[in-house]
């Protein structure tokens, strides 16, 4: 089956969305496939929102934006509003259902409601509802290779950091246990 | 061989550089290219090179003019209003005949315009920056890979015929990520005999100089320059040809909306309309022997840019008016989409 | 027989297109004597002006470079960063170094560029023939100030080097002018001391020096100096506005 995982990220700053993309662009090369990934930026990112996108898929990537997601990731009720319609019917959309009160409003699209950022509170790692989230969606998508894993966060936590690597790996874990 | 990594485009855009040769970077400020001088400031120190943050683009440009008068291979980066600011000292380069490369991560325009990609200054680019009867050597990458093996083109061009080199990317290939394996570093060095280092009592003086007071030594020094010009518009065009033998209806597209088109011929493919793609690389010298060649089967051309048509002057040109050009374009920093494309290939089908 | 007076080595044997009376004559050749002296002339590289020193790098034997308009120090800042163990030099007048080029000047000196600028300020631009200069003294006739310069209208002139003095990059800033001997023997010594200062690696130095414009300020060679020490020295007062022994 060819694979063409159009992925979106959405938030406000600070909740480690382009972290998460580059999460998923790392892993997506590192298993081989081509990839590509292109944030938001200028002065809406200042204290505002924040999004990226990310390709995986085994042609070469024509457009790094995504218009149409084929999953896209929520983690506040502004982005869930504003890109939850973009979502390509049959998509898969993952939302923080701890911060996003409403329901998902499509029935077309299968829909992942992940109380990340209470989980992420309850095990004392409150920044890394983000990477939560990934683990989900590298479980749903198959990325979930523990081999992959542990060769990705090598690459995306700095050397410098090494407690972030256990913490990164921990917040993977409990996404991927959902 | 390198090992393929991640980068964002401004970052290996300006680590290729450092791999091309670059000794010197001299820079202002400005989004969407603010991550080339943040990895020079970090990288140069420890290179041995030369990373200054001028109180201007102007000045920048003038100490690019310094560097390169006195024979160190430099760049500067900046996004269009900044660019517009470079243009005299890129005349000045030019004058003087001097070697350079020049970054421009186009953002919409005209004034302080947008932050968002476009390709606005394609005019700019293409008609010689700045004023006086000159040009550039114009390099469109569609990615960051072509945009990193580009670099060192544009270095050894820029010194092989003593004129300025841009690299005319825009918002969204810097700051996208791909994987990109970067360039060996360069270690051939290119002799200067012409530059300002420096008599050491052993020559004449060198004068590096754009004036020429006398009417008739002003016009051989240009000739002499437009002779080269000749010369690069016969070796140097670049194109690349997608699905371009058979189709129907050629697009012409560079850079980043050369991608989408790319999906957009797919797509237009799969419903049988026989659509494919030519790709300058080089904006200036512009290939216009590969237009021309599939002009004689193509009954229509489509220009696809992020601006309301600029190269679409050159395709025609090129072709001499041979076939009818259509355009499609987004423009303020809107990338047009594939299905925009793809309905406008179906009107031009249907015609 | 013995030699008494000759040429310096790095002043080119050609005649210049200076008219008479002025000073660069003077300057160029005493910067000659001070690249002489310090026996550089083989690892300086000059950066000439838009003004009527645009054709110093005809006049001068070391490597030469022609500048855009205000824009000699950042050329020079890019051949000295290119080449730090060389000798950079800028000549430039009022119009290039106060007017259009005042942000690559101020900025060189606040970075402490370790170059040498010699700054000829006769109050007019010369070459365009005699129009307002940033230096233009109050109430002085020039083309664009027909009724003489009228602050209220046209703004009060720069003076350099007090300008820069508030600085902390600058090792040297020093007001000198040639009407006399023993002043051109002042500015020789200032000359000498700013290019001193970068084969010691001090810094930016700008030796300012207040010069005459016969031809444009349309008096002889004679009343030239004349009006220069009545008006041009109360305005422009001589002497070291910044010194980092």
């Amino acid at each position: 089956m060819s694979v063409n995982h159009q992925i979106f990220l959405a938030g406000f700053g600070g909740q480690g969305i382009l972290f998460a993309g580059k999460y998923l662009v790392y892993t997506g090369m590192m298993a081989g496939y081509e990839v590509s990934w292109m944030p938001s930026y200028g002065p809406e990112m200042r204290g505002g929102t924040c999004n990226c996108s990310v390709n995986i898929s085994d042609e070469p990537i024509d457009s790094p934006i995504i218009l149409h997601p084929t999953i896209l990731c929520a983690m506040n009720l502004p982005s869930l509003d504003k890109f939850e319609n973009s979502t390509v019917p049959g998509g898969r959309v993952f939302i923080d259902s701890s911060l996003i009160e409403r329901k998902p409003a499509r029935d077309d699209v299968q829909n992942f409601l992940i109380p990340a950022t209470g989980l992420a509170r309850e095990q004392n790692m409150i920044k890394l509802a983000n990477m939560i989230l990934v683990g989900k969606i590298i479980r749903e998508i198959g990325l979930d290779d523990p081999a992959l894993i542990e060769k990705t966060m090598t690459k995306v936590v700095p050397a410098k950091k090494p407690e972030l690597f256990d913490w990164n790996m921990k917040a993977l874990q409990v996404g991927m246990g959902l | 061989m390198s090992e393929k990594v991640i980068m964002k485009g401004n970052e290996a855009l300006a680590e290729a550089a450092i791999r091309a040769g670059c000794k010197c970077f001299f820079g202002y400020p400005i989004t969407p290219q603010t991550e080339v001088a943040a990895y020079m400031a970090k990288r140069m120190p420890k290179v041995g090179g030369v990373y200054l943050q001028a109180e201007s683009e102007i000045a920048a440009i003038n100490m690019i003019y310094g560097a390169a008068a006195s024979g160190a291979r430099c760049m500067t980066s900046s996004s269009s209003p900044g660019i517009s600011l470079k243009a005299e000292g890129i005349s000045y380069i030019c004058g003087a005949d001097l070697p350079a490369v020049i970054v421009n991560m186009t953002r919409g325009g005209p004034g302080l315009g947008g932050i968002q990609p476009a390709q606005s200054d394609y005019y700019q680019a293409t008609r010689g920056l700045g004023h006086g009867d000159a040009r550039l050597l114009v390099f469109a990458p569609a990615s960051i890979q072509e945009m990193c093996d580009l670099m060192t083109t544009a270095f050894d061009l820029a010194d092989k015929y003593r004129m300025p080199a841009m690299i005319l990317g825009d918002g969204a290939i810097g700051q996208m990520m791909e994987p990109v394996i970067l360039p060996e570093p360069a270690t051939r060095t290119i002799d200067k005999p012409w530059a300002a280092t420096g008599t050491e009592l052993k020559r004449a003086h060198n004068i590096v100089n754009s004036l020429y007071l006398q009417p008739d030594q002003l016009e051989d020094n240009v000739r002499a320059r437009f002779e080269r010009y000749v010369q690069i518009e016969a070796t140097e065009p670049r194109c690349e040809e997608y699905l371009a033998d058979d189709a129907d209806i050629l697009i012409t597209a560079y850079g980043i909306s050369s991608r989408i088109v790319k999906s957009a011929i797919k797509k237009a493919r799969a419903e049988g309309i026989k659509a494919g793609l030519l790709r300058p690389i080089t904006l200036w010298p512009f290939p216009k022997a590969v237009l021309k060649k599939h002009a004689a089967h193509a009954k229509a051309f489509l220009d696809v840019e992020l601006n309301m048509g600029q190269m679409i002057d050159d395709v025609r040109m090129a072709i001499e008016y041979a076939r009818p050009v259509e355009f499609a374009g987004r423009t303020g920093g809107i990338i047009i989409t594939p299905d925009e494309i793809l309905a406008k290939l179906r009107e031009m089908e249907a015609k | 027989m013995s030699v008494v007076f000759d040429r310096p080595h790095a002043l080119a044997d050609v005649s210049t297109h200076y008219c008479p009376g002025c000073f660069h004559g003077i300057i160029h050749r005493l910067v000659a004597e001070c690249i002489d002296e310090l026996g550089i002339e083989g690892k300086t590289i000059g950066i000439a002006p838009v003004g009527c020193s645009v054709l110093a790098y005809n006049y001068f034997n070391c490597d030469m470079i022609q500048a855009a308009h205000g824009r000699a120090p950042a050329v020079a800042t890019g051949v000295k960063r290119a080449n730090p163990d060389k000798v950079v030099f800028t000549y430039q007048g009022d119009g290039d170094l106060a007017a259009i080029g005042t942000a690559e000047t101020v900025h060189a000196a606040t970075r402490g560029e370790n170059i040498t600028v010699i700054f000829v300020n006769n109050a007019i631009y010369g070459m365009t023939g005699g129009q307002m200069a940033p230096t233009t003294l109050p109430g002085q006739i020039t083309q664009t100030t027909p009724f003489g310069r009228d602050v209220k209208e046209a703004g009060n002139p720069i003076r350099v080097c007090e300008l820069l003095s508030s600085l902390d990059g600058p090792a040297l800033l020093q007001r000198v002018t040639c009407d006399t001997v023993p002043h051109i023997r002042d500015a020789r010594k200032a000359i000498l001391k700013g290019f001193q200062n970068q084969l010691e690696g001090k810094g930016f130095s700008l030796i300012e020096v207040v010069s005459t414009c016969p031809t444009n300020w349309g008096l002889s060679p004679v009343k030239a100096i004349e009006w220069l020490r009545q008006n041009m020295l109360p305005y422009y007062p001589l002497g070291v506005y910044k010194e980092v022994k």
